[in-house]
């Protein structure tokens, strides 16, 4: 559960385009992970999302619906209500994790302890998500006071903080805070000392990094 | 009461409380074919909109204990549902859902909170539908998943801050409930 200081202290939040895709539906499964591991900790965008579901809703009430159900439908449907009969509200699951939200800990069995990093180089560990290959998901663990290779991107990278902190050109981003960075940001984020930063990042086309060592990791990065 | 002079969220809560079918039959003919239609929109053909829309009025019925009329219209809700509905029948990416927060014990919503929350959406439909033309046709596109995120327009020119502040509101008391 998110403390009252930790939910205030997000100060980078989704974009409009974001949450309009995400209440769409049409987001890679990598984005929607990232969408809704966000809103878990972050009530300004879950209350968002209720807006554009609301135009969900709003749009549904005034499509052209011209085109009518055959006759038979109702009472086909009318049948299967006394197979469902009644059912009781739907428990909510309670596991907790300091760490991760509910919507990650169903990609990593057993929650942040249990995760199988990889070393990617520099001392940065990853572990990649299964998601779909329309765009990759992975977790990042990068050591306090570790900066990641100075990189830019070509399509468009989601990151978003569950542990520690980071620095870039850009901010500070610290637990929920999400950096969304497309082909116009280049830059070095630098983990705060402290606490090693974990953070959730996504990205539909491959990093791409300015020195030759980075490159040369790259296939191991997965990315 | 809505713009149509129908009280869905009575309808719903007699489905929920007294598994009452006239309601349902009531809120199918009118929700049916729009569940129908959006599917169809959204590329489905006629029997595939059909069949799933189905489904959908079905987990409507099995759901309407969990609809909390503070926080969503019926319309939206069955919104969600189809919606979901949809990322199934065209098999495309899965959609994690946010984790779920606890409203404290099954407590019965605000009836100001319920009355507040349906005003703000009849206001947004009614700016939904004084928007340009050309904004409008980018948000229904947006909405039968006929764009991608890079598509849709960064700034939506919508009145969000209508709908908005009653879920606020709800967040505000459960942060003092946290604090």
């Amino acid at each position: 559960m998110k403390t009252k200081d930790e939910m205030a202290m997000i100060k980078h939040h989704l974009s409009d385009r974001l949450l309009m895709a995400y209440s769409a539906g049409t987001l890679p499964e990598a984005f929607n992970l990232v969408v809704a591991t966000h809103i878990s900790l972050c009530a300004e965008c879950r209350a968002r999302l209720g807006s554009f579901d609301a135009i969900g809703g709003a749009l549904l009430e005034k499509v052209d619906a011209s085109a009518e159900m055959s006759p038979e439908t109702l009472s086909q449907t009318l049948a299967r209500l006394k197979v469902q009969g009644e059912s009781p509200r739907e428990p909510a699951a309670q596991v907790t994790d300091k760490v991760l939200p509910q919507p990650l800990r169903a990609y990593l069995d057993g929650g942040i302890e249990a995760v199988k990093w990889r070393a990617v180089g520099g001392g940065v560990r990853q572990v990649v998500l299964p998601t779909s290959d329309h765009a990759s998901a992975r977790l990042l663990r990068i050591p306090a006071g570790t900066s990641v290779p100075d990189h830019g991107h070509r399509g468009l990278e989601l990151t978003l903080v569950l542990q520690g902190a980071f620095s870039d050109e850009a901010d500070r981003f610290g637990r929920g805070d999400i950096e969304i960075a497309d082909e116009e940001l280049h830059h070095t984020p630098v983990a705060e000392p402290g606490e090693d930063c974990i953070c959730l990042a996504a990205t539909d086309a491959p990093l791409k990094f300015k020195g030759l060592l980075p490159r040369l990791a790259q296939p191991f990065l997965r990315i | 009461m809505t713009e149509n002079g129908s009280d869905w969220v009575g309808v719903v809560h007699s489905i929920a409380h007294q598994q009452d079918k006239e309601a349902f039959t009531k809120l199918f003919a009118h929700f049916g074919p729009r569940v129908k239609a959006f599917l169809m929109k959204s590329g489905a053909n006629a029997a595939l909109a059909e069949e799933c829309a189905q489904d959908v009025m079905v987990t409507v019925w099995r759901k309407a204990k969990q609809f909390d009329p503070s926080r969503a219209s019926v319309a939206t809700w069955i919104f969600t549902i189809a919606r979901n509905r949809r990322i199934d029948m065209l098999r495309r990416d899965r959609r994690p859902e946010p984790e779920e927060l606890s409203w404290g014990p099954e407590e019965e919503p605000d009836q100001l909170d319920v009355i507040a929350l349906q005003q703000e959406n009849d206001q947004l439909r009614a700016a939904l539908s004084e928007l340009p033309e050309k904004q409008r046709i980018m948000i229904e596109r947006a909405y039968f998943g006929e764009l991608t995120h890079s598509e849709i327009a960064d700034e939506t020119g919508l009145p969000l801050g209508t709908i908005k502040s009653r879920i606020r509101l709800a967040l505000e008391r459960l942060r003092h409930s946290l604090g």
